[in-house]
This record gives C-alpha cells, structure tokens and sequence, in this order.
C-alpha cells in the first residue's frame, strides 16, 4: 500500500473527471458504497473490511488471483452473501439484501462467472426471463422474440430466439447472459467473467454495448482476467488480495506490470529495480528429438495457436494468471479436446485421435487441476483409484494381476507416503492433499513418458510439496518429460528447465530458466504488450 | 466368533465384529429374507395332509416344495436383476427389460410355431438362438442411445418398455396362442440333478456373471464410470465401450429370462409376459443395497432381493390374506428394508454399537 501512486482512499470524492458527463446523471456521488466489508467461510475470511464504490457512467474492473474475493464480493452486493460486518449503500442508502432478487429490484443487474441460464427454455425466453411483454396473464411470444432479438442484436448476435439456449455455443449462451442483463433498466451492471468464452469480434461487439450503457449512465463493474481487455475498456481499478483491498486507481495512472504487482502481493519498487535487466537466458540447444511437438496447435475459443516442444528428462513450466491458457495447453496436449488447428506430434508420429484412452496408449498422462470433478473417484478404494488409469489402458478383460497390483500400490503408497496407510480406504475419506498423491500414483502407474501436471501442488502442505518437487525432478532425470503448471510462480521457477509464458489464452514468450529469470520478469512479461516470439 | 469373556482382550473386538456384521450390506435383506421365510414357516405349518412351508419332498428324483417353487419363481427375475444390477452401477437404468421378455419369448414361439419340425431339439436351439439374439439386439440398441448418442438411461430405454410390446404383438399377430415342443418346454418344466431346469440354468449364469465381473477389471471400471464418468474418462476409461457391453449384457439376460418364463406354459402373451418385471429388478437390486444413483454394487445381494422378491407374492397366499393386497404388502416389506438399509440409521447404529464397546472395554479389567 505504501508509496503506490495513484492510489485515492475509497471515502474521498471522485478524483477525476468524467467524460461525456451527460446532465441527467449526476456522475459524481457514487451510486454504490460498500465499507468495511468482512465475509468468514469456516476456516477462510473471504473479505476482510473491503471498502469500493462506484459511480455512474463508469466502467470499474475488480481486479485479483485467484481467490481475492472478487466474486465474494460481487455476491454480497447481489444479496447472494449476507455480510458478517459492513455496509452496502446503494445511491445513498443503505441497504441489506437478502436474496438476488431484491437486488435486482434495485437495479443491481448481474452475469455471474457461473451462467444462470436455463438451457431448455429458448433464446428468447432467457434473455426476456421475468419481464416478457404481457397481455393480462398471457406472454405475447411474439413481442417477447421481437424484444429478445433487438437487445441480441446490440450485441451483433443474430440466432433464432426461439431457439433452444442449449444447442448454442457457450460463447453464444454468454452474450445471451449478458444480453438479459443489459435488457432490464439497470443502474448497475456486474459482468463476472463476461468474456472467457467470447472470440475477438464478439468482445468487441459487448464493449461497444458497454460503452453505450456506460454513456447512458449506467456503472458496471467489469471482472476479467484478461489484461488487455481490462486496460482497453475500464476507467478504474480496484485490486482485491486475499480478501483484502489494496487500492483503487485510475487505469491510465496504473501500468500494468504494476497492476499484477499488486495482484500478486510484490511491491512496484521491487519488481522496478529488476525492469532494466537484460534477458541473460540462453535457448538451451537440444540435441535430443522432441517427445512431443505442438505446432501453431490451437482451438478456437480455447486457446490460439501455440508451439511448444518437450524434451525427455525436461521440465517445461507453464507461467500465467488463472486463466491465461495454462491449463488449456495441457488439454491439448493430452488430447481432451479436439485441436481445430496445427499438428501434434509424439515421438515422430502426428497425433490423429484425440482421447485420453489413446493419449494413455501414448504414455501421455495428465493430472487435472480439477481434483474432486475429473479426479478421484470417490467411493472406490485408494487402491482402485491408483490402478484406475493402468487398468484402463489394458481394458476391462485383463485385469492386473494381485501381485502386480500389490507391488505398485506399496510402491506408491510409500513412496509418495500417502496417509493414512490402508489402500482400502475408499479415497473420499483421505484429506486434499493425500488424494492428490494418489492421484500422481494413478499417472506414474502407467510409467507416463510425458507427464502432465497442472497444479499438482494445490492444497498440498508443505512438507510434502518438497518431497513431491523432488519426485517430479527425480522423474525427470530418469528421461520424462513434464509440463508442470502452477500459479505459484515461484514453484515453476524452481523446478522447471524452460518456461513457456502465458497470458490472455496465448503463449507469449518461452525462457530457458536460468539465474537471471526471476518471477519479476516473467510478470514484466506478461505486462509488456509487446511479444517475445 | 470371540468368546465373551469380560477379562479376554476379545471382548473388545467382539462387539466390533457384531457391528461389522450388522453393518454390512447383506444384513438387513438377509435378516429380511430369514424372517419372511420364518414367517412363511409359521403361517404354513404343514400338516398330514398337506406339506408345510418347509418341506421339501422328492418325487421321482425330482425335489417339490414351496422353497423350490420360490427358487422358480426367483428364476427369470434373477436374470433381469443381474443385468439390472449393472447397468444401475454404471449410473443408469433399464426400463425395457419385461418388453425384452415379452418380445424374446414372441420371437422364438413365433418361429416355433412357424417351423414344421418344431419338436426336435436342433430347431428348439435355433429358437432359443433367435429369443437370445433378440435380447441382446434389443440391449445393444440401449446402448448405442445411452454411450453414443448419449440420451438419458431413463428415456432411451423406456423407448423399448413402450415399443416393444408393439413388436411383440406384431409377431404374434396379438394372438395368444400356444405350441407343444417338448425340448422347449423342458426349460420351464424340467429336472436337472433333482431340481427344475430354470432354477440350475440361473444358478450357473448368475455364478458366471458374477464371477466374471469380479475377475475381471469390468466389475470395478462399471463402478468408476458410475461414480464419476468424467474422472474416469479422463483416466482413459473406455466408457462408451463398457455402457454397450452392459447394455447388452442386460438384454441378453432379459432375453434367456423371457424364454425360461414363457416355457411352463408355451404360449405367446405379448400383453401379459414379463409386465412390470422391470420394476421388480430394479426392486431386487435396490433392496440387495446397491445405491440407484450408481458406483458400488453388489450382485450377491441382488440375489438375496430376488428372492424376497419372488417369495412376497406366495406369501400374501400363505398369510391368508386376499391376493390382491399383494402390492400393498409388497410396498409395507420395501418399507421396513429401506428404512433399515438407510445409511443415517445404520451409522447411527455403528456409533451407538461403538460407544457401548468402548464402555464396556473401560469397565472391564484388563
């Protein structure tokens, strides 16, 4: 907080003036006041004495990793959270919702991250959704799709509205979330993650919108992680950390490698004493074939196109926010979804079939980010968990024999010291961290030649991080290659030979990692506009 | 199993085996089973003149009795609820299994009645073929809408519970009409080793099906995919595959079930065979302890529910009441298994089991 420039304490007036002030909008007292917010979850304070505001005719990006409260946030002023301690003033007044739709009686219009759509009920139905043209009881479903298609049409999407939401892309089901919002009279408008599915074209037609709300009158408070999109429409800033404000700033008075600086907890002095330094790495000249090859491999509406080799016995980190298209890189790489451009190619042979059964064949694993949905399967045993992806590599008739069996699961049992020692617990039972082992037991049981690992570190203490590092370093020596993905950067600096950086759902720059890369770096990297390759 | 005997170190254990065997998944539908069966004991005591509920006698090397009765009513049932059993697992369900019945058992009497040579056993083979095919034709469809098009179990099956019966009656031409084929009729009617044909037919594929699910990995991937389909595709699980196998497996069964259950009486009903069945398979899995919501499954239970199952009926008889309250006693025994199979009451029995074992490991001497 100290010496941060820009930085106005949230109870002051105003700062700045507004442009294109129009006179029937009082643009300088604010129409959303929130002060002192605190929200627990057992075990975890969500916010902690949070102060923002908002004005009309602004757009104000919440910015913040991963569990910065900004959806906390967002939820208490739409009445989804009760505030513990705080308030919320609402042009003046304060107010305590206790449910979305009181606020939205007040004219708090909200997308949330997670879409709120109802798949099997048409276009039209959704975006018009308790405000459809009435006469007496009856919808006039004809005016409903009229009305429906004008506010789509603002948005420039032309589809049927009296099509069903669910056969749309998910892209096409956001614009139609966002379409709903901006259908009803709102005074705020809250776009959490309004973009994350949405291409160039479709973001550019919802930023026209917002600035036509925006020169309506309308506040909107605009979550992204997408830098670019952030600094290309917002007015102001304000960075949340671990539930706590840092500050509020005018976007022009922030750059952005500073902005990421407070996201991620370094001071601006910190990371501006490094700025000036050269790129020392060299590109490790690689005698050996590439395990597996990706290039220009890309989906639309995933990720663009990439390149990206990996070396047996190397450890390739994957740097970026929460996402910046990390994951989605192991994806593709694995297989789990179809690229719809470029070529992937493993150990010389181009990849044609794209499962994780054919990927296992390959001896590609990859370990999810998403534990508890795509991992552990619950209410079978650590035992069956840990053989699950070997037994379905050789198929339902050729189970694995006892004793093999037996050798691996102590193998890995011990090995990975997974706790509490009985195999025949069923996993649910074993804490985070320990089902994440057994799940690394599950990959390294198929003797994997690439090993995928997003965020194998997550909900892990400490101790067992060390030894777990120390695993994947051993795996590599031994000749795998690794993709690690972590969004603790310090621990892909630690363990990874290359790094590929990634920002905005795009690989931007590639560094072998040696003494002189240091996490500042790379941040400057993600910052700078400017690509490296 | 442990003497209890206050000043041993057993006497702690004991009570932990008492609860491992009063928690365990067979307990209550055993217990159920026993005390129907008791129950059944006592309402139909025997006398000189007629044979008690127990009783069992061999006539012409051939065993008679309710308990055989029961076991052939079990039969066809037991079938479906194999194949039931599985599918459930795997997260979903079977509504076309009595449609199967019926058209299997259409199919193979129609050609039957068709084939001038109907009585010798190569044209019974070719019959009992066809009657098999059909199921599995019938499960293979299933699974073909549930793994590849991936329609809800629900519907996709119900398409077969609806059409089915349509078939079937296209084939008989909505007659009932019977035919005399001895080999055939051996399937219903017959001894093997002492006991009825059906009764040892259901007893060697249920062992092979059991067995063969355990041996192999398929018992354990039916259960993973169940449990959460998209962890075990992601772990390179052959989903698709395996539903389709299951699927079939399950019409298969239903299949040879609607031969066995039409062969006493060797006439076509495309109306009345295998009607509602499907809900007493789903029955027998249910109260057998595997959960509908899918995963872990347990065919040996699925067994114990199928002869609760096949024995309600017969015993409304034996208790005197009027036949037609058998739903409702069928409902009344659902009840009490279910209340005592639930999951909240039975941990808190294991809690309060547990307590009572500490306190009586504290007071004794040790």
């Amino acid at each position: 907080m100290v010496g941060i420039p820009g930085h106005t304490p949230p109870h002051l007036p105003h700062p700045f003036d507004l442009e294109g002030v129009l006179s029937a909008v009082d643009q300088t007292t604010e129409i959303v006041t929130v002060t002192g917010a605190s929200i627990s979850f057992p075990g975890v304070r969500a916010l902690d004495g949070v102060d923002f505001r908002l004005f009309p005719g602004e757009i104000h990006s919440l910015m913040g990793e991963n569990g910065a409260g900004k959806s906390t946030l967002i939820k208490a002023l739409t009445g989804v959270y009760q505030l513990d301690s705080g308030t919320v003033e609402i042009a003046g007044e304060q107010v305590r919702f206790t449910s979305p739709v009181q606020a939205q009686a007040a004219g708090i219009s909200t997308v949330y991250q997670e879409l709120n759509l109802i798949s099997n009920l048409t276009v039209a139905e959704n975006v018009m959704l308790g405000h459809e043209p009435k006469r007496g009881p009856l919808i006039r479903t004809r005016a409903m799709r009229e009305a429906a298609t004008e506010h789509l049409e603002r948005l420039h999407l032309r589809i049927d509205p009296a099509s069903m939401l669910g056969s749309h892309m998910i892209g096409v089901q956001q614009l139609c979330a966002i379409a709903r919002a901006t259908a009803v009279q709102a005074k705020v408008l809250i776009l959490d993650e309004p973009t994350s599915s949405l291409d160039k074209t479709e973001v550019d037609a919802l930023f026209s919108v917002m600035r036509d709300l925006k020169a309506q009158g309308v506040a909107i408070i605009f979550i992204s992680h997408f830098l670019d999109q952030v600094y290309e429409i917002a007015d102001r800033i304000t960075v949340l950390r671990n539930g706590k404000l840092v500050g509020e700033w005018e976007t022009t008075q922030l750059p952005k490698f500073q902005l990421i600086s407070h996201m991620v907890g370094k001071t601006a002095d910190e990371l501006a004493a490094i700025a000036g330094e050269a790129a020392a790495g060299e590109r490790v000249t690689q005698d050996a074939e590439p395990l597996a090859q990706a290039i220009g491999l890309g989906r639309r509406g995933m990720i663009e196109p990439f390149d990206l080799d990996t070396y047996p016995g190397e450890i390739v980190g994957l740097a970026g926010l929460l996402g910046s298209g990390r994951t989605e890189v192991a994806r593709l790489l694995y297989g789990l979804e179809r690229p719809d451009h470029g070529t992937l190619t493993v150990r010389g042979r181009q990849v044609r079939r794209f499962a994780p059964r054919h990927s296992l064949r390959r001896q590609v694993a990859y370990s999810t980010e998403d534990r508890k949905v795509e991992g552990v399967v619950g209410d079978l045993t650590v035992r069956e968990n840990i053989l699950l992806a070997l037994q379905a590599r050789r198929g339902p008739f050729k189970p694995i024999g006892k004793k093999e069996a037996d050798e691996l699961v102590n193998k890995f049992m011990t090995s990975l010291d997974i706790t509490p020692a009985n195999p025949d617990l069923p996993i649910k039972n074993l804490s985070g961290g320990n089902q994440q082992k057994v799940l690394l037991a599950r990959w390294l049981a198929i003797s994997p030649a690439l090993l995928l690992l997003d965020e194998p570190l997550r909900g892990i203490d400490v101790g067992t991080k060390a030894e777990i590092q120390r695993i994947i370093a051993d795996l590599a020596r031994q000749g795998m290659s690794v993709v690690f993905i972590s969004s603790e950067l310090e621990e892909v600096l630690r363990i990874s030979h290359r790094i590929a950086i990634m920002r905005d759902r795009r690989k931007i720059g590639e560094e072998v990692n040696s003494q002189t890369l240091t996490s500042s770096k790379i941040f400057e990297t993600i910052a700078s506009s400017q690509e490296l390759r | 199993m442990s003497q209890l005997d206050p000043t041993s170190r057993q006497s702690v254990k004991a009570p932990n085996f008492v609860i491992q065997v009063f928690t365990h998944r067979l307990f209550w539908p055993v217990v159920g089973l026993i005390l129907l069966w008791v129950a059944c004991g006592i309402a139909l005591p025997g006398s000189d003149t007629a044979p008690g509920f127990w009783s069992i006698t061999m006539m012409d090397g051939h065993l008679f009795g309710q308990i055989i009765d029961i076991l052939r009513a079990a039969a066809p049932i037991l079938l479906l609820a194999l194949g039931m059993c599985l599918v459930i697992a795997t997260g979903g369900i079977d509504l076309s299994v009595g449609a199967v019945m019926a058209l299997s058992s259409s199919v193979s009497l129609s050609y039957l009645i068709s084939s001038p040579t109907r009585e010798t056993l190569p044209t019974v083979l070719i019959a009992i073929g066809l009657g098999l095919l059909t199921g599995l034709v019938v499960g293979l469809f299933n699974g073909t809408m549930v793994a590849r098009l991936k329609i809800q179990p629900f519907i996709a099956t119900l398409i077969i519970m609806v059409a089915g019966r349509g078939v079937a009656f296209a084939f008989t031409g909505g007659r009932i009409e019977s035919v005399v084929s001895p080999p055939f009729k051996f399937l219903g009617s017959g001894f093997v080793l002492s006991l009825p044909t059906q009764v040892v037919i259901v007893t060697i594929v249920a062992a092979i099906v059991m067995i063969s699910v355990r041996m192999s990995a398929l018992g354990v991937l039916v259960e993973s995919i169940g449990v959460n389909r998209q962890a075990s595709f992601l772990a390179g699980v052959p989903a698709s595959s395996i539903l389709m196998l299951v699927y079939g497996l399950c019409g298969l069964l239903a299949g040879l079930a609607g031969m066995i259950y039409v062969a006493p009486t060797m006439a076509t009903n495309a109306n009345a065979i295998g009607l509602m069945l499907e809900l007493d398979a789903i029955l027998c899995v249910v109260l057998g302890g595997t959960a509908l919501s899918g995963g872990k499954f347990y065919l040996s239970g699925t067994v114990v529910g199928a002869l609760l199952v096949a024995t309600l009926p017969k015993a409304v008889i034996y208790f005197g009441f009027p036949m037609q309250i058998t739903p409702l006693f069928k409902g009344l025994v659902i009840l009490i298994i279910c209340i005592a199979q639930s999951q909240t009451l039975r941990d808190q029995f294991a809690r309060r089991s547990l307590r009572r074992s500490v306190a009586l490991a504290e007071g004794s001497p040790s």
